[in-house]
C-alpha cells in the first residue's frame, strides 16, 4: 500500500499502542498474586512505549511523509472504517506526553501504592487506561476514536472507584461515568451526523472534503460542531458537565494526576484540535464562551476549597476552560501548547500533593498542615516550581502557554474573553498560593504536620523530572512544533534569547497584564494567608464565600432538577415497558399461545379411533386439495 | 358384461372403504385388525389390476412383498393383542386410553 521507504519502523506505533494493553492482560490473567512483578510489567510497558516513541520520532521526525498506517477493518455497504493510526506532529507529541508524563506517574505510583493490598489490580487498570488514551491519540477516524473514548470512560471508572469499599469512591466513579455518558451521547450523534453528511469518518478525508467545499456540512454545520463538542464537554469537564471532575478526586492521587492532568481531560481538547476543521464560526463562538465561563467558575470555586486535591482539581477545570477557550478562539496552537505545559505542571502539582498526603498519613485538609517546608524539602521545592508555572511566572512554561492564549484573544478582538482570561490568571495565582502558603509556610496546624516526613526517592525522582519540564517546557520549541502542525508556514527557529522574550514583543499587552495579574494575586495571597491559622476570606466575602465553598450549589441544583426529571423519564419508561412491551406485546403472544395449547389439548382423547378418524380426515382434505383443486 | 380396469378399481375402493369404516367404527381390537387386513388387500387388488391391464409385472412383484410382510405383521400383531388381553382382560379400544394426558 505504501511506497517502500515512506515511513521507517512502521510497526513501532502499533507496538507502542498495544504494549500497555498486553501488560494489562498479562497482569490480570497471570500475575495478580505478585504485586511487585505486576507493577514492574506495567511500568516497563509504558516506559518502553516512551522509548519507542522517541526512537520513532528520531527516525521519522515529527512529521512523517506518510502520516497514516492502516489495516482495513470494517466494510459495510459504503461505510469503510480502517483500523488506522494517525502519525503527525499532533499525535506524536501527545503520545510523548501520555507515555512520558504517564511513565513518571507510573513510577511514582510504585512508591505511593506500596502499602496497598490490590496494587496489581491498580497497575492493570493503569495500563488499560494508558492503552485507551493512546487509542484516542493515535486514532485516524472517528469510530476508532469513539471506541477508545469509551474505553477511557471505563478505565477511568475502574480507577476512580479503585477504593470501591468506600461508598464515596463508588459514587464518584458512577458520577464520572454517567456524566461522561451524557457527553458521549452528543458526541456519537455528532459523529453519525458527520458521517451522514460527508460519508466518511477518516479525519484526513473529512478535512480534504471540507477544504474542497467548505459548505459541505450545509445548514447543520453548527449543530454538528456543537454535538461533537458535547464529547469534549464530558471528557474535558466543561460547564455544565463539569461536576464529575472534583468528585473524581476520590481515586488514589496518582490516578488524579494521570486522569486529570496529563491525559483523560486533555482528550477533549485534543479531539477539538484534531477536528478543528469541522467547526464553523458560530460553533467556535459557543465553545469559546463555554470555555471562558468554565474557567471563571472553577477558579472562583477553587478559592474556597479546603481539600488539597480538590483545589488542584478545580484548578484543572479552570485551566481546561482556558484551553477550550483557546480552541474556540481558533487558536489550536496555544490550546495544545497549554495542554502540554499543563500536563507537566499539573501532574507535578498532583504528585507533590500526593507526596504531602502520604507524608501527612492521608490527611487532605490544608488547615491541618502547615510549615511542611522543613519536613518535606524536595516536595516543597517541586510544588513551588509547579505553582509558579501554573500561575504563569516568566520564564516558566505556564507563562508562555497562558500568554499564547491571552494573545490569541487579543488577536481575535475578543476583549471580553481577554479580560476574563487576565482576571482568571489573577485568581489562579491567588488560589494556588493560598494553598501553598497554608500548606508549606506558617505554623504547624496539627500534631500530624509536626511529624510529617519526606517521601521515598521513587516518588521524589519523578517529581524532579516533571519539575524540570515545568520550568523549561516553554522554551524547548514545543510551540513551534504545534504552530507548524496547524499552519504549513515554516519559520526559522528563533534563538534562545529571542524565544525568552518573544511574548513581550509579540503581544506586549497580554504579557504585561498577565504578569500584573500574577503580582496582584500573589500579593493578595501573601497578605491574607502567609501566617493565617484559619481562613480569613469567609468573613470578608460573606455569602459569596459560602457559595464558592459549596461549588455554587451545582450538585444541589442538579439534584433538584436533572435527577427528578431523569426519575420521571425513567418512571414513564418503566410504565411503558411494564404495560406496553410486557403487557400488550409479550402478554398477547404469550396468552395466545397458551390458549391455543389448551384448545389443542382437547384433541388428545386417548381414543385410538378418534386418532384414526382424524388421520383419515386429514388424508381426505389433502386429497381434495391435490386432486380436485 | 365386460369387466375392465374400472370395475376392478371400483371393487378395490369399496373394499378399502369397508375396511376403513371397520377401523373407525368397530370396537373390538380383533375386528379392527381384520379391517386393516381388508384395506391392505384392497390395495393389493388395485396393484394387481394395474399390473394386468398395463402388461407390466412390477405391481405383481410388489403384491408378493406386501403379502409376505403382512403375514409377518399379522403374527406380531396377533401376539400383541393376545398379550394385551392377558394383561387387561379386555380387547376393547375404549379400555385402552392410558396414553391420554
Amino acid at each position: 500500500m505504501f511506497p517502500a521507504q515512506s515511513m521507517k519502523y512502521e510497526t513501532l506505533p502499533w507496538l507502542i499502542l498495544f504494549l500497555p494493553l498486553s501488560s494489562a492482560a498479562v497482569i490480570t490473567l497471570f500475575t495478580l498474586r505478585s504485586k511487585t512483578v505486576s507493577s514492574l510489567i506495567s511500568i516497563g510497558a509504558i516506559v518502553l512505549g516512551f522509548v519507542l516513541t522517541c526512537i520513532f520520532i528520531a527516525a521519522n521526525s515529527f512529521h512523517p511523509a506518510v502520516a497514516e498506517t492502516t489495516v482495513s477493518w470494517l466494510a459495510i455497504g459504503n461505510l469503510n472504517v480502517d483500523f488506522g493510526l494517525k502519525l503527525d506532529t499532533l499525535s506524536l507529541m501527545m503520545t510523548l506526553i501520555v507515555t512520558g508524563v504517564g511513565g513518571a506517574i507510573h513510577i511514582y505510583s510504585y512508591g505511593y501504592m506500596h502499602e496497598d493490598r490490590s496494587r496489581a489490580r491498580f497497575f492493570a487498570c493503569m495500563s488499560l487506561f494508558t492503552f485507551s488514551m493512546l487509542g484516542i491519540v493515535l486514532a485516524n477516524n472517528f469510530l476508532m476514536m469513539f471506541i477508545a473514548w469509551e474505553l477511557v470512560g471505563v478505565s477511568s471508572y475502574l480507577l476512580i472507584g479503585f477504593w470501591f469499599e468506600k461508598p464515596s469512591a463508588g459514587d464518584a466513579a458512577k458520577k464520572a461515568f454517567i456524566t461522561n455518558r451524557l457527553g458521549d451521547f452528543g458526541f456519537l450523534a455528532g459523529i453519525l451526523m458527520i458521517w451522514g453528511l460527508l460519508g466518511s469518518l477518516n479525519f484526513g478525508e473529512l478535512q480534504s472534503a471540507l477544504t474542497a467545499n467548505s459548505a459541505a456540512l450545509g445548514a447543520s454545520a453548527t449543530i454538528a460542531g456543537l454535538l461533537i463538542f458535547c464529547g469534549a464537554m464530558g471528557k474535558s469537564a466543561q460547564f455544565p458537565l463539569h461536576v464529575w471532575l472534583p468528585d473524581a478526586m476520590e481515586g488514589p492521587t496518582p490516578v488524579s494526576a494521570l486522569i486529570h492532568a496529563a491525559t483523560m481531560v486533555a482528550a477533549g481538547v485534543y479531539m477539538l484540535c484534531r477536528t478543528l476543521f469541522l467547526f464553523n464560526h458560530e460553533a467556535l463562538q459557543v465553545i469559546a464562551y463555554i470555555g471562558g465561563f468554565t474557567a471563571l467558575l472553577a477558579a472562583l470555586i477553587a478559592i474556597q476549597q479546603n481539600d488539597i486535591k480538590r483545589i488542584i482539581a478545580y484548578s484543572t477545570l479552570s485551566q481546561l476552560g482556558y484551553m477550550v477557550m483557546a480552541v474556540g478562539l481558533a487558536g489550536p496552537t496555544p490550546a495544545m501548547f497549554h495542554l502540554t505545559t499543563h500536563a507537566f505542571f499539573k501532574a507535578l502539582l498532583f504528585l507533590s500533593a500526593g507526596s504531602v498526603i502520604l507524608g501527612m498519613h492521608h490527611e487532605q485538609d490544608i488547615w491541618q498542615m502547615g510549615n511542611l517546608r522543613k519536613k518535606m524539602p524536595i516536595t516543597f521545592w517541586t510544588f513551588l516550581l509547579g505553582a509558579l508555572a501554573l500561575s504563569g511566572v516568566w520564564p516558566l512554561s505556564g507563562f508562555f502557554s497562558k500568554d499564547g492564549i491571552l494573545a490569541q484573544a487579543v488577536e481575535q478582538h475578543s476583549y471580553l474573553l481577554f479580560a476574563n482570561g487576565v482576571f482568571i490568571a489573577g485568581l489562579t495565582t491567588f488560589y494556588t498560593f493560598r494553598l501553598f502558603f497554608v500548606v508549606f509556610l506558617g505554623e504547624e496546624k496539627s500534631p500530624a504536620a509536626a511529624q510529617a516526613h519526606e517521601s521515598p526517592a521513587v516518588m521524589t525522582l519523578p517529581l524532579i523530572a516533571l519539575a524540570l519540564f515545568s520550568v523549561i517546557g516553554g522554551l524547548i520549541g514545543i510551540e513551534g512544533l504545534y504552530r507548524h502542525a496547524f499552519s504549513s508556514a515554516v519559520e526559522a527557529p528563533a534563538g534562545f534569547a529571542a524565544a525568552l522574550f518573544e511574548p513581550f514583543t509579540h503581544s506586549p499587552l497580554a504579557a504585561s497584564l498577565g504578569l500584573l495579574a500574577f503580582a496582584i494575586g500573589l500579593a493578595a495571597a501573601w497578605s491574607w494567608y502567609a501566617n493565617a491559622a484559619t481562613d480569613p476570606l469567609p468573613a470578608k466575602l460573606g455569602g459569596l464565600a459560602t457559595a464558592m465553598k459549596n461549588k455554587f450549589y451545582f450538585d444541589e441544583l442538579y439534584e433538584a432538577t436533572v435527577i427528578p426529571l431523569h426519575d420521571f423519564i425513567a418512571a414513564v419508561m418503566d410504565w411503558f415497558d411494564r404495560w406496553i412491551v410486557q403487557g400488550a406485546c409479550i402478554g398477547l403472544v404469550r396468552g395466545g399461545t397458551d390458549l391455543g395449547g389448551r384448545m389443542l389439548r382437547l384433541m388428545q382423547t386417548g381414543n385410538l379411533q378418534t386418532y384414526a378418524f382424524m388421520f383419515v380426515f386429514g388424508v381426505a382434505v389433502l386429497l381434495y386439495f391435490v386432486l380436485v383443486k | 358384461m365386460h369387466v375392465g380396469l374400472h370395475e376392478y378399481l371400483t371393487v378395490s375402493i369399496l373394499l378399502f372403504c369397508l375396511g376403513l369404516l371397520g377401523v373407525i367404527l368397530r370396537r373390538n381390537l380383533l375386528m379392527i385388525y381384520m379391517s386393516l387386513e381388508l384395506m391392505l388387500n384392497a390395495a393389493n387388488l388395485a396393484l394387481v389390476s394395474f399390473s394386468r391391464f398395463n402388461d407390466r409385472l412390477d405391481g405383481q412383484v410388489l403384491v408378493f412383498f406386501i403379502i409376505t410382510v403382512a403375514a409377518a405383521e399379522v403374527a406380531v400383531g396377533l401376539a400383541l393383542i393376545v398379550a394385551l388381553y392377558r394383561k387387561r382382560q379386555s380387547a376393547h379400544v375404549e379400555d385402552l386410553t392410558s396414553m391420554k394426558l
